[in-house]
């Protein structure tokens, strides 16, 4: 049988064409990113808000998440949380009183798993943006007799979004390439339809620099709507 | 003595009710060994921070030299490292080139081939990435070196590799510390990516201890611990070194009690 | 405001399709490997999950009368996601050893084939019935296995403290290093590794040895089921043994083999 070439092995179909496995796993991949980082982001505002709220308890705990996320490799945490994820979501569900067995399809626990380490570092993005949100006015608004929720809507959450759009826009792009360890606990992602054509075809070099490309396109992609939203966050902002 | 503290240690056992002795002596015996894929991993973080480190300095100098041919290159190198995953790059080394590499018979049948496992490609792919990320830092902290301290250089006549060596990388070391110490500690948890191409490190110890006992619990948080641990230190180590290198800079510390001055004896 | 409207309607959709999944209760789902095996289980050109053991387990399903579900999981995680019920049953060509009736429970065996070491032609090796392969000959040599195997186990136990026991995490894997060189000599299934000798990679290879029956090999392979799972596992077992009387095991085994798989291991 004659070697197929290499615009046939990344063909759609056919026996030979890999390119179709590789799309819907580029595709698996964004969506499994793009999850987690909503988790992270939801993640990280309850974070932030425990670490700026003035309750020590609040403070701790959040303190201890971050320091955790920041210390224990991801693919440890990734491992853990996957398998553990079920039990611990039926520990809940127990405890508020639901007798379901809660059932994770994998792609939902890949998410929880690589959410929960996205919040720890939304966490602090968000501390520093709030923080960074000159306090005279909140002040101003607590003066004129807004409630918190007001405030916090019309006032704190748009300032702080310039702040923190740079860190965020970081963090996404550490997420897409955190998204290849969820290959460990074997998603239908992007880096095991690597390791299946490559381990199908021997071509190991030539497949994993195709994944290797695919994640090079989303980074660049990602950075330039990165710096699209970077520049609308700074609209009439004066530059120094 | 050691006797001693082992019988002390079955007392306290025996104590117990059964699981929760299985459990703890499982641990104790657990640690040994995890200690020991500690080692390698640090090893691993060793090599390939030191290595990768050193690369990124002619990295950074190309990225901010004024001649394309260097800066495009170095550009495409970084981007590279930085916009494509850690788990990539290892499997491209360890898989790809290592097969293209045992496809060819004067490697394949030579000495080096059988010390060549796993943990040297592990450690290529870790500096390669290293010196990427790095090479990026420092060329932040080459271009935040206050431009005044360059322009007296060149006054006093200094030539380019002079005011390289003496002005501009002290500072810009000194500048890009605290990033790099965040970059250190993010290579250490790199290291147990490493654990998916045969490495004996930490996290691969771990999964070969569930293996064997399927304590899965146990297993995984005794090393997450472990990580904790070696991450605690490292941030200390850092701290400790970010001061001594900014022993210049530090604001004056302040008397806490004032007293009258001892001359002053009347 | 809007970030925690929809920080809120991302969480909701989440917990909703989470109970969402909750639902689909009915099938019993089958935890298969997430990794070629052939012929006992691997993915054909379409997707498809083909195989001796994929046959006998629709076989099981039909007798059970149950809808059965496949899910792939990674093979090293197969335990804890049984655990954490995101299966219901191992069908993983899982071998039914001590250690693990521990923590789970199996059905009666489905298939029991002898356990083979595997290396190059061009290498000459000793045997001894003792082991397999004489521990002399095993000095200073690097032995690949899948990790959480009863192979794995079996050549740490016998062969750990003169050769490098490497670990990896899939079968393909293991093979993979030894066409590279970079393992002197593999132990797995001796109808996986037939399977692989006959493929165009394994050509420079053939079997060496046989592995004896210590206890820690357990007795064949079977499903492995929650341990409070006992009506499921009851209906396993009735399933198997109903396949096995009405000549429908025999069909399936005969389409892949030419020896009975169900059977022991070989004398030599």
């Amino acid at each position: 049988m004659a070697e197929p070439s290499y615009i046939e092995l990344l063909g759609y179909g056919g026996p030979n064409g890999w390119g179709d496995d590789l799309l819907w796993g580029a595709w698996e991949t964004v969506q499994v990113a793009a999850c987690a980082y909503a988790v992270g982001i939801v993640l990280g505002l309850i974070g932030a808000g425990a670490k700026l709220a003035g309750r020590r308890a609040a403070f701790v705990l959040s303190d201890i998440y971050t320091t955790v996320v920041r210390s224990v490799p991801e693919l440890l945490l990734i491992i853990y949380i996957f398998y553990r994820a079920p039990v611990a979501l039926q520990a809940l569900a127990r405890a508020l009183g639901s007798d379901s067995t809660i059932d994770l399809d994998p792609f939902l626990a890949a998410v929880a798993a690589l959410g929960f380490i996205v919040g720890a570092y939304t966490t602090e993005v968000f501390r520093g943006a709030i923080l960074a949100v000159p306090s005279g006015q909140m002040d101003a608004a607590k003066a004129i007799g807004m409630s918190w929720w007001l405030r916090t809507r019309r006032i704190l959450l748009p300032q702080m979004l310039r702040y923190a759009i740079p860190g965020l826009g970081n963090i996404w792009l550490g997420t897409t390439k955190e998204a290849a360890l969820v290959s460990v606990v074997s998603l239908n992602e992007l880096m095991n339809a690597g390791k299946q054509a490559a381990g199908g075809t021997k071509d190991y070099f030539f497949f994993y620099s195709i994944v290797a490309l695919c994640y090079l396109v989303i980074t660049i992609a990602s950075m330039a709507v990165i710096a699209r939203l970077e520049r609308w966050s700074n609209r009439g902002v004066r530059r120094v | 003595m050691l006797e001693a503290i082992a019988d002390l240690y079955q007392q306290f056992l025996s104590g117990l009710p059964e699981p929760a002795a299985l459990l703890i002596d499982f641990v104790v015996t657990l640690f040994p060994k995890l200690l020991e894929g500690a080692f390698v991993s640090i090893q691993l973080l060793l090599l390939s921070g030191v290595v990768g480190n050193l690369l990124a300095l002619p990295v950074a100098l190309a990225r901010v030299s004024r001649n394309p041919l260097l800066r495009v290159p170095s550009y495409l190198f970084i981007l590279l490292m930085r916009g494509t995953p850690l788990l990539v790059q290892i499997y491209i080394l360890y898989y790809g080139l290592g097969h293209i590499l045992g496809q060819i018979p004067l490697v394949r049948s030579s000495f080096l081939w059988r010390h060549l496992d796993a943990f040297w490609y592990a450690a290529a792919a870790f500096a390669l990435n290293t010196a990427g990320y790095s090479g990026e830092i420092l060329r932040g902290a080459i271009l935040a070196v206050p431009h005044g301290e360059i322009d007296a250089a060149r006054a006093f006549g200094m030539s380019k590799g002079l005011i390289l060596r003496r002005v501009i990388l002290p500072q810009a070391i000194r500048i890009s510390l605290p990033t790099f110490s965040g970059e250190t500690i993010a290579l250490l948890k790199a290291t147990a990516i490493a654990s998916t191409i045969t490495v004996y490190e930490l996290l691969r110890v771990t999964n070969e201890a569930y293996a064997a006992s399927y304590r899965f619990d146990e297993c995984y948080i005794s090393a997450a611990i472990v990580y904790i641990a070696l991450s605690y230190v490292l941030t200390r180590a850092f701290y400790f070194a970010e001061r001594q290198i900014n022993k210049d800079r530090m604001p004056p510390r302040v008397l806490k009690v004032a007293r009258p001055l001892e001359s002053a004896r009347a | 405001m809007k970030k925690h409207v929809i920080g809120g309607i991302v969480a909701g959709a989440l917990l909703a399709l989470a109970s969402l999944s909750a639902q689909a209760q009915d099938a019993i789902k089958f935890g298969v490997a997430d990794e070629p095996y052939p012929p006992f289980a691997s993915k054909d050109a379409s997707g498809k999950w083909v195989g001796f053991e994929m046959d006998l387990m629709d076989a099981v399903c039909a007798e059970m009368k149950a809808k059965c579900e496949l899910v792939p999981v990674a093979w090293e995680g197969i335990i804890p996601a049984l655990q954490a019920k995101k299966i219901d049953v191992i069908w993983a060509s899982m071998l039914i050893t001590e250690k693990r009736k521990q923590i789970i429970d199996f059905s009666d065996k489905y298939y029991d084939t002898p356990h083979m070491f595997i290396g190059p032609k061009s290498v000459k090796v000793d045997t001894c019935p003792e082991t397999g392969i004489c521990k002399d000959w095993m000095k200073g040599k690097v032995i690949g296995v899948q990790i959480s195997t009863a192979h794995a186990n079996y050549a740490k136990k016998a062969f750990g403290d003169v050769a490098e026991v490497r670990t990896y995490d899939k079968q393909d894997n293991v093979n993979a290093d030894l066409v590279a060189g970079r393992v002197d000599i593999v132990l797995a299934d001796a109808v996986a590794m037939d399977y692989f000798l006959k493929t165009d990679e394994g050509k420079d290879f053939e079997k060496k040895g046989f592995a004896p029956n210590d206890p820690l090999y357990g007795a064949g392979v079977g499903a492995g089921v929650r341990k409070e799972d006992a009506t499921l596992k009851e209906n396993l077992n009735a399933a198997i043994k109903a396949v096995r009387t009405n000549g429908t095991y025999k069909q399936i085994n005969d389409k892949y083999f030419n020896f009975d798989a169900y059977g022991t291991t070989p004398a030599s």
